[in-house]
């Protein structure tokens, strides 16, 4: 990327909600039925059928406006978006157009280089999911399963704030964890219940917005880093070659990581939005919002800010432990008790990284947070020492099983008996006489040599800290004949 | 219990098929009833079948079925009105003596009048339009269509309430309507619109219509003049917002899950341009086309927007009507039933037969048609009552004080013998 280019994007994410029944009918929303098992009158589009709104999804929308500061819109309008798909029954789907239920928010998002950045929100909508088409079922035809078709999104619009890739995957992955701290998604991207658009274009820094390309199909964050990269390569080589950069709906292929053409603006459906005459507006009054705020758990930022003032740590480990509601509950369950600032190390360099090495999330972590905390108190009351912890944490991981029955089985309880570290230093001293003369004749660098060998001898049970004083002694003394 | 009817083949009837008098359902069973037939069905009325209508409730003639027209038992080379004209006729024909209808711009008032029998169009929102096929859902409602006041209003005394399953059906939506019945006319305001009496009304239907309004005037009625200045622009706002709505409303007759399905189509877009084409009717085609216009970017302003704006227009003025007078009373229809045929070539003379019925669909008001004599043809003419919202059991009950002293509902055509 040319320094002379500045990229500009906003996202549209799709949330799936996670209420129990569709947001028209009384039909299940859960994934993974036989094909259009999950269908009624109602979400087949039968025809006389009518939509009744389901409150549990305006909810979580109220909750989703709360959390990010946004107004609630008293008075909201679903509307009618026109188009012919096989997946979409009706023939439209209902949403939000001119009165979205939730109005202007915000964000801040903590970016790679520790600043944060606050990311606008232009609205949030309700609307319903379609069907899937199956192209594989059946040679030679399609197939449809309507059991998605109906189930309730809410389509959350940014503001074209972000200025890298890395914003708009910070962004993204803020609001992950926000729609899962708040209990309204499971935010399963692999079952698409979070999907993101993004909103691509170039600009000279300062100038007006260029014109921009929209890339559909991004289902994790990884896609959607790669599809901006590429669509920032893209529009770059077109503009400098001194072509115009197309407004046009582009799909991300993530076998090729690159993202071709879908549609161009003059072939994109005129939509035909007008006001559903068989839902009444939308209205919410200030008790039942007042409600939900109520009910609302404490969120990311209130957290984090909790995590400095109540554990001492200093913003950067709170907001990396904060960014997922899970890894926070599991801080909190392994500092309880514990040297706070130990425990956050521990998460966040070796849990973290194990996690990430065996491809696992906090989720399917295989220590469960109160073996943790007994690592860390075995380390506290010098049961072990924080070198055999790494050990035992490794052992835990892999194998499982709990700290104590490791520690015994494996003999690697600590050795702080004076005597025993005693007669290890004597012994050693006794085999290196050579060594321990140059030490005494002012080559100190030796005495890391010594340590080796005390920690060889121990195989590394014996405590740091006295194997330390009692060298140091030993050494210090004169040779004995 | 154990009455007799039928119902227009607008509503869902599980295991019976349910056709909207088009090709495009012209196989399609419902897998449920609608909550007007299950309610029916709960009273312990029995039902003998379905009813002719126009295609998707699309025409004022009975003449867009795809399976044919209606004639009018009084004349069996005239309509019977529509769309609900399969429920007038076989009410006035004596097959029946009740049926189901739906009214959205005139279609249980307008055939009533043809067919001289009595049709109530109740408030928006009284009557459930769950697995009643959408045409126009701002201004459809289902309705009752009987020989008499009396008979529609023990109709509505089980067809009306709150239906959880409709979002627009009102919460105290039900009524004891035959309950109702029994009022006094002393003191009834009635307001007569100039403007149902101008141009383009029928002599004859003018006079029998006064003529009606005199017995009540007669009965101790005061007569009070009010204006509805914008009726005006009510068939023109209509057929901007009604289409606009269907086009969307149809949209799920696509040709993908239960509906007629193009034999010839080798891809989607064919499959659904010709299922489309070969399954709707030239009137809903053409009613689509519009709908789908006006609707689109750039034209929303000028006429879905402005029609919406004009429809505000109309509510208020009924709204200043009502706050003068207790009811409105004027002709049904313009002429009596016009001979098979008349007016299918020219669209726009046959959307006029609705000229004095689509304002209360605008406004959502109640209205009823109920015979108040013939033209010298013999056919029937219909005075049309309209009320304030929730004036439906008053509407039954002024029109049940008029068919106690009169006898025009009781008359029966001898079609047998045409």
């Amino acid at each position: 990327m040319s320094m002379a280019w500045e990229v500009v994007i906003g996202l549209e994410v799709h949330v799936q909600l996670n209420t129990r029944s569709k947001i028209f009918c009384a039909c299940s929303t859960a994934f993974g039925a036989e094909p259009n098992a999950h269908t009624c009158p109602v979400c087949l589009a039968m025809p006389g059928s009518l939509p009744v709104l389901n409150a549990a999804a305006v909810d979580k929308a109220i909750a989703f406006g709360l959390a990010i500061g946004a107004e609630i819109n008293h008075r909201s309008i679903f509307a009618r978006k026109n188009y012919f798909y096989p997946d979409l029954p009706k023939g439209y789907q209902i949403s939000q157009y001119e009165i979205p239920i939730v109005g202007r928010g915000y964000l801040d998002v903590l970016l790679p280089n520790g600043e944060e950045k606050r990311v606008g929100i232009t609205r949030a909508h309700l609307e319903e999911d379609a069907g899937k088409s199956l192209h594989d079922a059946y040679p030679g035809e399609s197939g449809i399963d309507l059991n998605r078709a109906g189930t309730p999104l809410l389509e959350i619009v940014s503001e074209p704030d972000m200025r890298s890739a890395a914003e708009a995957v910070a962004y993204l992955k803020k609001l992950h964890a926000l729609v899962r701290y708040l209990d309204i998604s499971d935010g399963n991207m692999q079952e698409g219940s979070f999907r993101c658009d993004a909103n691509v274009s170039l600009r000279r820094p300062g100038a007006p917005f260029g014109t921009r390309a929209e890339v559909k199909n991004l289902n994790s964050f990884r896609f959607l880093e790669k599809a901006i990269s590429y669509e920032m390569l893209r529009q770059q080589d077109i503009l400098e070659s001194g072509g115009k950069v197309v407004q046009e709906t582009r799909l991300f292929d993530a076998n090729s990581g690159e993202t071709r053409s879908m549609r161009s603006k003059e072939e994109a459906n005129d939509y035909r939005y007008f006001p559903d005459p068989d839902l009444l507006p939308l209205q919410l009054d200030a008790e039942r919002i007042e409600q939900v705020r109520k009910s609302l758990p404490e969120l990311p930022d209130a957290r984090k800010a909790r995590f400095m003032a109540q554990y001492g740590l200093p913003a950067y480990d709170a907001a990396v432990l904060t960014a997922q509601r899970e890894l926070a509950d599991y801080y909190e369950a392994v500092a309880t008790g514990q040297d706070a600032k130990l425990a956050a190390n521990w998460i966040m360099g070796d849990l973290l990284g194990a996690l990430n090495k065996a491809g696992l999330e906090i989720e399917t972590c295989p220590v469960p947070a109160r073996e943790l905390q007994i690592l860390l108190a075995r380390i506290a009351d010098q049961t072990v020492s924080g070198k055999i912890a790494k050990e035992i944490f490794e052992i835990l991981f892999h194998e499982g099983g709990s700290v104590d029955a490791i520690i015994d089985a494996r003999g690697l309880r600590q050795i702080t008996d004076n005597t025993a570290i005693a007669a290890m230093i004597d012994e050693i001293i006794a085999k290196n006489p050579q060594q321990a003369a140059e030490y005494r004749s002012g080559k100190e660098k030796l005495f890391g040599f010594f340590i080796g060998q005390v920690m060889k001898v121990s195989q590394g049970k014996a405590n740091p800290d006295l194997v330390n004083a009692l060298l140091r002694e030993k050494l210090q003394a004169p040779a004995t004949e | 219990m154990g009455i007799p009817l039928a119902h227009k083949d607008i509503f869902c009837t599980r295991g019976l098929r349910t056709t909207c008098g088009s090709k495009m359902l012209s196989n399609f069973v419902s897998p449920y009833d609608a909550t007007v037939v299950r309610r029916l069905q709960e009273a312990g009325t029995v039902s003998l079948g379905k009813l002719n209508m126009d295609e998707f409730a699309m025409g004022s003639s009975n003449e867009t079925s795809y399976f044919g027209p209606v004639r009018n038992p009084w004349n069996l080379g005239c309509v019977p009105g529509g769309s609900s004209g399969g429920s007038a006729a076989a009410v006035a024909a004596r097959l029946i003596p009740a049926a189901t209808g739906t009214d959205t711009g005139g279609s249980i008032r307008q055939p009533a009048a043809f067919c001289g029998i009595t049709g109530l169009k109740p408030t928006y929102g009284r009557v459930s339009r769950y697995g009643m096929i959408a045409f126009a859902s701002s201004l459809d409602q289902g309705g009752p269509m009987a020989r008499s006041a009396a008979d529609c209003a023990l109709l509505m005394d089980a067809m009306a309430g709150h239906d959880p399953l409709d979002s627009t059906s009102h919460p105290q939506g039900g009524g004891r309507f035959s309950a109702a019945l029994g009022r006094s006319l002393q003191g009834l305001r009635v307001g007569v619109p100039a403007e149902f009496f101008g141009a383009g009304l029928d002599p004859e239907v003018a006079q029998t219509v006064e003529t009606a309004i005199q017995w009540f005037a007669a009965q101790g009625a005061e007569i009070h003049p009010v204006h509805l200045p914008h009726n005006a622009h009510a068939v023109s706002t209509y057929y901007v917002l009604a289409p606009a709505e269907a086009s969307s409303n149809l949209s799920r007759f696509d040709g993908v899950r239960y509906t007629h399905r193009s034999a010839a189509a080798k891809d989607l877009q064919e499959l659904y341009l010709q299922s489309r084409y070969e399954g709707f009717g030239a009137e809903v085609r053409r009613r689509i086309l519009v709908g789908t216009y006006v609707l689109s970017a750039g034209y929303y302003d000028a006429y879905y927007r402005k029609a919406q704006q004009v429809r505000a227009l109309i509510r208020e003025d009924f709204r200043r009507a009502f706050a003068e007078v207790d009811v409105i009373m004027g002709p049904t229809t313009p002429t009596p039933a016009f001979a098979l045929g008349a007016k299918s070539a020219d669209p726009v003379s046959m959307y006029l037969a609705d000229i004095y019925t689509i304002a209360v669909n605008l406004a959502g008001i109640p209205a009823l048609s109920l015979p108040c004599g013939f033209s010298k043809e013999g056919l029937p003419i219909g005075l049309q009552i309209m009320g304030d919202y929730f004036a439906d059991e008053l509407l039954l009950g002024v029109a049940a004080a008029y068919q106690r002293d009169t006898d025009w509902h009781r008359r029966a055509p001898a079609w047998e013998e045409q």
